[in-house]
């Protein structure tokens, strides 16, 4: 049933995501990519399956089970990607605020299209 | 290896030189040369001393490890052959540098002329001594593009540029043939290894593949050595300068071609499908060449076709697979580099003293440059074949192989009247060139008056004419040792006896020759009123041009057909791409899909508490908010996007990843500030009660097709994770990171220890990636022109001015100063504590969740929570951040600390950890992943800080400049200089 309502929060995220990707004004489409980069992270996040009160930090150092702790490793890849998906909605805002400024329009062809 | 020293001193001395030559100045003509001069004589030094191991047979060796994981390894050897071959390009190459040292003009940038030069000499030297075979297409491709670089040199001139565009073209063209060429062999020989392909002949010639592999070979070394059908570019190249074409077009990118015939002939030669391809190719450009080289008009057009000329007889005699038809290739390739490089550089000191170079326009210049014209006579001599000179013994060695006999077959009976006859029109292009020049009637109306070049101008050419007559006079004396060397290189056991004698008694080949000499002077005094008249090109093939053929199939390729591509399957517009790609991406996931089924796995469900529903009914409906208020209530929207981001932040502490939490908390508070700054330069978009009814049954359409298309796209997500979730997690290398992350990295923290340790590479990059992004945003932010309806200041701060202009006790800008006047004294005080806290999180990161990203996004809350408080203007006239040098030094210090473990001969980011006792601090773990983590901490404070600094600049500056200045409220708002 968890499983299920993550797998349902990812769906959910990914469609809000696309539906706005798709759209014409360049606001929409940072939205969406911010909310498709949610699903995408929860979606790698997933690979380590869910694990309820193990973080992986050790607290018994010296004989370690890694049975007893959260896959680490799509954390760590998740981390990084948060990061980055920052830099990317900073790189892709500041694109399209010179685009308006050079175009007049937040369409994102950088021009109105008739149809 | 004491052996290999020179050798990749002899390879990496040109590229240093090189990188050294672009720093000099515009003007240093003398440097640059001086410079080029100097590498070519290193080399040259270097090769020359080595003689005495290659003359016995040794082959030299140098490597160093390049992708031992793919076998491959970057190695130079040196045989006889290629010891031969190095003397030319670096003796050439240090006669040319002197040569253009006189020839270039002080006004063109020399320096990036002798930069040119000498990376292509560097290039050049790559494909000689390359000891395996993908090295040596690398290096190819490299002579290709510098040979462009230096066609184009003189871009300015349409002509050049084309040039440079289509040997390029056709080079490189050829090269990616050789590169598949090369696969080939390689995967026939199981191995690139030059010694390996060299010893496996047999192997390779019996093999299915050996006619695809010999045709691609063919294509890269043919297109290279100009022969025909791919002849046409060397003549176009002469648009490059005269050192250029006398040190590319002569002595050694076009020998590349044969030279790699001549490297390979021990492996693809002596099939059928060889002798067929090669001798007609070599043939036809023998003949087609030296035919079309009499007809040329400018001096440099003939020595291009004669160099085509002579390229197809090398390449001629390597088709034939005799033993003494290799000995005569290799003889004839040194022959010819000398007095066709010495030919070039005399062309280019009559173009150079007089101004022009076209054959009608000159005449009778012996009277002004007599020793030029006297060295230029007996080059031509030898191009012509004149006995006492060196190219008289290689073409004897050449109608002896022509009249010999090799397969049955009409080609080989014809072989020596063709023979003959290219030999009669290389005499009369010969003698074209020397009469047509130096004797006749004194010139008229040149642009300048000839007279003798600087005596170092015409050294090279006199060191050259020299070196044609000791080999024509005296053959065993000079030639003979290097020459037997060589050939023994490449044919080992099968070397036949040959002699190099100037006299071998009345033959065969002497009679051809003399044949061939009369013939050539008879059909020179027999064109001569045709040649008269001065028209361009050789008649009856005139019409046939291969550049025309050429640039049809280019238009065709790239402009006619793209287009019509483009306009079949391409579009300008966001949308259809972008739905496209999700539609691809649905349907190839559908696939796998349909074929197998979908069922749940059979791990056992987390436990579930309803709680986590609750949170995810929230979650989903903000997301599904954030969907349909993006268009006309962006704040909204905003709003909502953080509302599924805190869900997102919730679930991964929910699910044991406290580390993403933290991260992801912060970065959403970042991400908000970012997009608060950015909503002020979008257009107003307000919603017309019932739009949505009045649209159109086109747009309906299309929305209900992204609605689909999303929710296609997000049922698919669902299923994929649902599916995964189910399935029980295979053992991964997670556990190797689990049980080594104290042992061998000292924290606790084990995502943080795979940040700055085990995959502290990857980190690495990820900080480069975000410094490469913030400079971006911010250089792009630089140019910045807003639209012209939002130039003006924000309603909000319109009614506080107009406030304050209305009352006489107020200045305009203090309601602004006072707006929010708690929360921002709150803001203040907190920067402090949130730095505590900044260091707190950088600290504790190695054995609890915190660590340099998390400590990085909230060093930079706490500045731009200062900026939010006071002002731009007001922060930094009190705290200068600059977050440029925080970049900085959080890189080198991320790559220095990397570097360190260098010093103790580990890899690259080798971390080493100790726990320190620090006095009223407790227990630290000092592990040198801390000083990385701190290197990333500054590059994200940096990155971060300056992404938003500069976005909230673009509103003091746009007020600066766009808004006419208001006669009181200027003073107030420019006060303060950003």
């Amino acid at each position: 049933m968890t499983e299920l309502v993550f797998a349902l929060a990812v769906g959910i995220l990914t469609g809000s995501g696309v539906w706005l990707l798709l759209r014409p004004r360049t606001f929409q489409v940072i939205i969406g990519l911010s909310l498709l980069s949610y699903a995408v992270n929860l979606f790698i996040f997933g690979m380590g399956r869910l694990r309820v009160g193990a973080p992986p930090v050790l607290e018994n150092a010296e004989a370690v089970d890694p049975s007893l702790y959260a896959d680490p490793l799509p954390q760590a890849l998740v981390l990084t990607a948060i990061v980055i998906s920052f830099a990317m909605t900073a790189l892709f805002l500041v694109v399209l605020l010179a685009s308006r400024g050079l175009t007049g329009t937040d369409h994102v062809d950088g021009r109105e299209n008739p149809q | 290896m004491s052996s290999g020293m020179p050798l990749l001193a002899i390879v990496t001395l040109p590229f240093i030189g090189s990188l050294i030559a672009v720093f000099l100045r515009q003007d240093a003509r003398n440097g640059a040369a001086f410079l080029a001069g100097t590498v070519a004589l290193c080399c040259t030094v270097l090769t020359a001393i080595q003689y005495p191991a290659v003359h016995r047979g040794a082959v030299l060796r140098a490597g160093v490890e390049w992708i031992p994981t793919l076998g491959l390894d970057f190695t130079l050897r040196m045989d006889g052959f290629t010891w031969l071959f190095t003397m030319l390009v670096t003796g050439i190459g240090f006669l040319v540098a002197l040569y253009a040292r006189y020839y270039m003009s002080p006004s063109d940038p020399v320096p990036r002329f002798f930069a040119f030069l000498l990376a292509f000499m560097g290039a050049m030297l790559g494909i000689v001594l390359s000891g395996n075979l993908i090295q040596l297409v690398f290096f190819w491709e490299l002579t290709s593009l510098f040979s462009f670089l230096l066609i184009g040199y003189w871009h300015h001139n349409a002509s050049a540029r084309d040039g440079a565009r289509m040997a390029l073209t056709v080079t490189a063209t050829g090269g990616l043939c050789l590169l598949v060429g090369v696969l080939l062999i390689g995967h026939i020989v199981g191995s690139y290894d030059l010694d390996q392909v060299l010893s496996s002949g047999g192997k390779v010639r019996s093999s299915s593949l050996y006619l695809p592999a010999l045709i691609l070979v063919l294509l890269g070394a043919l297109t290279k050595s100009a022969q025909f059908p791919f002849h046409f570019w060397l003549p176009h190249a002469m648009a490059a300068p005269t050192p250029v074409s006398a040190y590319l077009h002569s002595a050694t990118m076009v020998k590349a071609g044969v030279f790699l015939l001549t490297l390979l002939w021990p492996v693809l030669s002596g099939t059928e499908a060889w002798f067929y391809i090669v001798v007609t190719a070599g043939l036809c450009t023998l003949v087609l060449g030296a035919y079309a080289a009499i007809f040329q008009q400018d001096l440099k057009g003939l020595l291009a076709y004669s160099t085509i000329s002579h390229l197809g007889l090398i390449t001629l005699l390597l088709g034939l697979s005799s033993p003494l038809a290799a000995v005569a290739a290799i003889f004839h390739t040194i022959n010819h580099a000398t007095f066709k490089a010495s030919l070039f550089m005399a062309a280019g000191i009559i173009d150079h003293e007089s101004g022009t170079r076209d054959i009608r326009r000159l005449s009778g210049l012996f009277r002004f440059m007599p020793i030029t014209a006297t060295l230029a006579m007996v080059a031509a001599a030898a191009m012509a074949g004149v006995p006492l000179l060196n190219g008289f013994l290689s073409k004897e060695m050449f109608f002896a192989e022509a009249a010999a006999f090799h397969i049955d077959s009409l080609l080989d009976h014809s072989l020596p009247y063709f023979a003959m006859l290219a030999s009669a029109f290389s005499v009369a292009y010969s003698l074209r060139f020397i009469h047509g020049v130096f004797f006749g009637p004194p010139p008229v109306d040149l642009p300048r008056t000839p007279h003798e070049p600087p005596h170092w101008m015409r050294f090279p050419v006199e060191f050259l004419v020299l070196a044609c007559l000791l080999v024509g006079i005296l053959p065993a004396m000079t030639i003979k040792p290097f020459l037997a060397s060589a050939v023994w290189a490449v044919l080992g056991p099968d070397t036949p006896p040959y002699s190099l004698a100037v006299w071998h008694g009345f033959n065969e080949p002497l009679l051809m020759s003399v044949i061939a000499l009369a013939g050539g002077i008879l059909l020179y005094w027999l064109l001569q009123r045709y040649l008269a008249k001065g028209i361009e090109g050789p008649p009856l093939v005139r019409r046939l041009k291969g550049q025309r053929i050429f640039e049809r199939v280019l238009v065709t390729l790239s402009w006619k057909w793209a287009r019509s591509l483009e306009r079949l399957f391409g579009t300008q517009r966001l949308q259809p791409q972008l739905r496209l790609l999700v539609s691809f991406a649905v349907l190839a996931a559908l696939w796998p899909l349909y074929r197998q089924g979908l069922e749940a796995g059979s791990r056992s469900s987390t436990a579930f508490d309803p709680a986590f529903l609750l949170l995810w009914i929230v979650g989903g409906l903000c997301a599904i908010g954030a969907a349909y208020q993006a268009k006309y209530h962006r704040l909204a929207a905003m709003v909502l996007l953080g509302g599924a981001g805190l869900v997102t932040c919730i679930t991964f502490v929910w699910f044991s990843a406290p580390d993403l939490a933290i991260t992801q908390l912060l970065v959403e508070i970042v991400t908000t500030v970012l997009i608060l700054l950015g909503l002020r330069w979008l257009p107003k978009r307000i919603e017309i009660a019932g739009e949505g009814l009045s649209l159109g049954l086109h747009a309906r359409g299309r929305r209900a097709r992204d609605l689909m298309l999303a929710l296609a796209a997000g049922t698919g997500m669902t299923l994929i994770i649902y599916a995964m979730l189910t399935r029980p997690l295979p053992d991964t290398i997670s556990r190797y990171f689990v049980e080594n992350a104290y042992a061998e990295g000292g924290g606790r923290n084990v995502v943080n220890v795979l940040l700055v340790d085990f995959r502290g590479f990857d980190t690495f990059g990820e900080i480069v990636v975000l410094a490469v992004v913030a400079i971006t945003v911010f250089s792009l932010l630089r140019r910045f022109r807003p639209a012209p309806e939002s130039v003006d200041a924000p309603e909000q701060q319109q009614v506080q001015d107009a406030y304050d202009q209305a009352r006489p006790d107020r200045a305009v800008g203090d309601t602004l100063a006072d707006y929010l006047t708690i929360p921002a004294t709150i803001m203040q005080w907190l920067f402090p504590v949130i730095i505590m806290v900044a260091i707190y999180l950088f600290l504790r990161g190695h054995d609890l969740p915190g660590g340099g990203f998390a400590a990085g996004v909230t060093m930079s809350i706490a500045l731009i929570l200062q900026y939010m408080a006071g002002g731009t203007r007001w922060i930094e006239a009190r705290l200068r951040v600059r977050p440029i040098s925080w970049i900085g030094l959080g890189l080198l210090c991320a790559a220095f600390t990397g570097m360190a473990a260098w010093l103790f001969s580990h890899p690259f980011l080798t971390s080493y950890f100790q726990y320190l006792d620090l006095p009223g601090i407790g227990k630290v773990p000092a592990a040198t992943a801390l000083l990385f983590d701190l290197g990333v901490f500054a590059v994200v404070v940096g990155a971060t800080v300056l992404i938003l600094i500069a976005l909230a600049h673009q509103s003091v500056r746009s007020s600066r400049t766009g808004r006419p200045p208001l006669s009181t409220a200027a003073p107030a708002l420019t006060k303060e200089h950003v």
